[in-house]
């Protein structure tokens, strides 16, 4: 039998479909390997109820499989905890930060309407000048920001607590 | 068979699927490109919110209807959705309006229903939540920058706060459904529910210096299946492709 370790470290090779730099590892999308009455189990949960990439990450899950000779195996997508910026990996947040996606800082009241916007650092010149252009942005985990320094747009992957 | 169940779900589900549903409509003809992608970004939630919820509805129903099933094969006196998520979308203003009014009302529901006996419920609740507060954020926030910002938004937004206002009370309707699901510890007192949504809703109309409607007549029927002539067009475009190719997939 394929060791568990072995299967994390496919899962380590799938990457997510919108942020490509991410693999579905860093992201805490991933959340459990268990091998149940012969068959392998991997356990995934959504970022966002309705995002679209959760089919996409669960065929190429079963396609890493595959490849690597482990056919009996199936996803299973739980809601519950529910998923939240901190399971971002610190090598997933560095990796974000490489491919000009500012990593997610701190999380804003969102009882306090008009609150302070917390402050992005713009991941091309790391300038704190930077201002929020949208709360949503191209995917629904990111928010849409502009340097104010440098003038580069770039994406914010927001908060969610 | 969990009657009171499957009908609670299909109301909840039927709330975020006909106002995600609304809101794509203005994909490609919002005022800015921000408020374009943002509504269609609260689009997606909202129906990512009723894949979780119709999805367990037809497990509890027990006939192996899924998600999409109910959502495109249902006729409309089935449909459970209040008359609010179905008013049209207006201008902008008629539409963060419409949000807000939503909004101020689904965030406290999620906050009880976090709580909720039923475990799947609690888990979509939690889920929701987070996406729910900034939903919130957003409308509220427009509401107040149109009410109190020109005298052409000021009034725009009065205007639809004043055709709105008589869809709201429909939300905390309640019938032995809930009282059955309120017994179990399943959902929450609808009392309390309408309490916080009178509080927020008046501390934000203030800020707006908008004013909350004195006409009390009020709307309903949404719950028992019965709707306004707009539904109707709306399940049309929704379901077109499923009455046309049945158990077509892509």
């Amino acid at each position: 039998m394929v060791a568990k370790e072995r299967i994390w470290e496919l899962m380590e090779e799938v990457f997510d479909p919108e942020v490509p730099v991410l693999t579905v590892v860093d992201l805490g999308v991933v959340r459990d390997v268990n091998f149940e009455n012969d068959s392998w189990k991997i356990t995934i949960t959504p970022t966002y109820s309705g995002c679209p990439a959760m089919k996409r990450i669960e065929d190429d899950i079963l396609e890493k499989l595959k490849e690597n000779g482990i056919e009996n195996a199936s996803v299973e997508l739980v809601l519950s905890p529910a998923w939240t910026t901190d399971w971002l990996s610190e090598s997933g947040k560095k990796k974000l930060k490489e491919y000009g996606i500012a990593p997610p800082v701190a999380e804003v009241d969102k009882s306090v309407l008009f609150a302070e916007r917390p402050i992005v650092p713009c991941p091309k010149c790391n300038s704190k000048r930077t201002k929020m252009i949208s709360q949503f942005g191209s995917t629904a985990c990111k928010a849409h920001y502009q340097c104010e320094e440098c003038l580069e747009p770039f994406d914010y992957f927001k908060c969610l607590k | 068979m969990d009657n009171a169940l499957f009908e609670y779900l299909v109301r909840l589900g039927d709330d975020s699927l006909i106002l995600g549903h609304r809101l794509s409509e203005w994909c490609g003809h919002g005022p800015i490109l921000e408020e374009d992608i943002a509504m269609t970004n609260i689009a997606l939630d909202l129906v990512g919110q009723t894949t979780s919820i119709l999805k367990y509805a037809g497990e509890v129903e027990g006939k192996g209807r899924t998600e999409d099933d109910l959502a495109f094969l249902r006729y409309e006196r089935e449909y459970r959705n209040t008359l609010l998520v179905e008013q049209p979308n207006g201008d902008f203003g008629v539409t963060m309006m419409r949000q807000f009014l939503f909004d101020a009302f689904r965030k406290p529901l999620f906050e009880q229903l976090v709580n909720s006996s039923d475990a799947q419920i609690a888990a979509i609740a939690a889920k929701s939540l987070k996406e729910t507060k900034y939903h919130f954020k957003h409308s509220a926030e427009w509401v107040i920058r149109l009410g109190d910002g020109t005298e052409e938004s000021h009034e725009r937004v009065q205007n639809a706060l004043n055709d709105l206002w008589r869809y709201t009370d429909e939300m905390f309707f309640t019938d032995e459904v809930d009282r059955d699901l309120e017994s179990r510890g399943i959902t929450f007192s609808m009392e309390d529910l309408k309490n916080t949504w009178q509080e927020t809703v008046k501390s934000v109309l203030d800020q707006a210096t908008l004013e909350i409607p004195t006409n009390g007549w009020q709307h309903d029927g949404g719950r028992k299946g019965l709707h306004s002539e707009h539904l109707g067009y709306i399940l049309a475009e929704l379901q077109y492709m499923q009455r046309a190719y049945p158990g077509m997939e892509w």
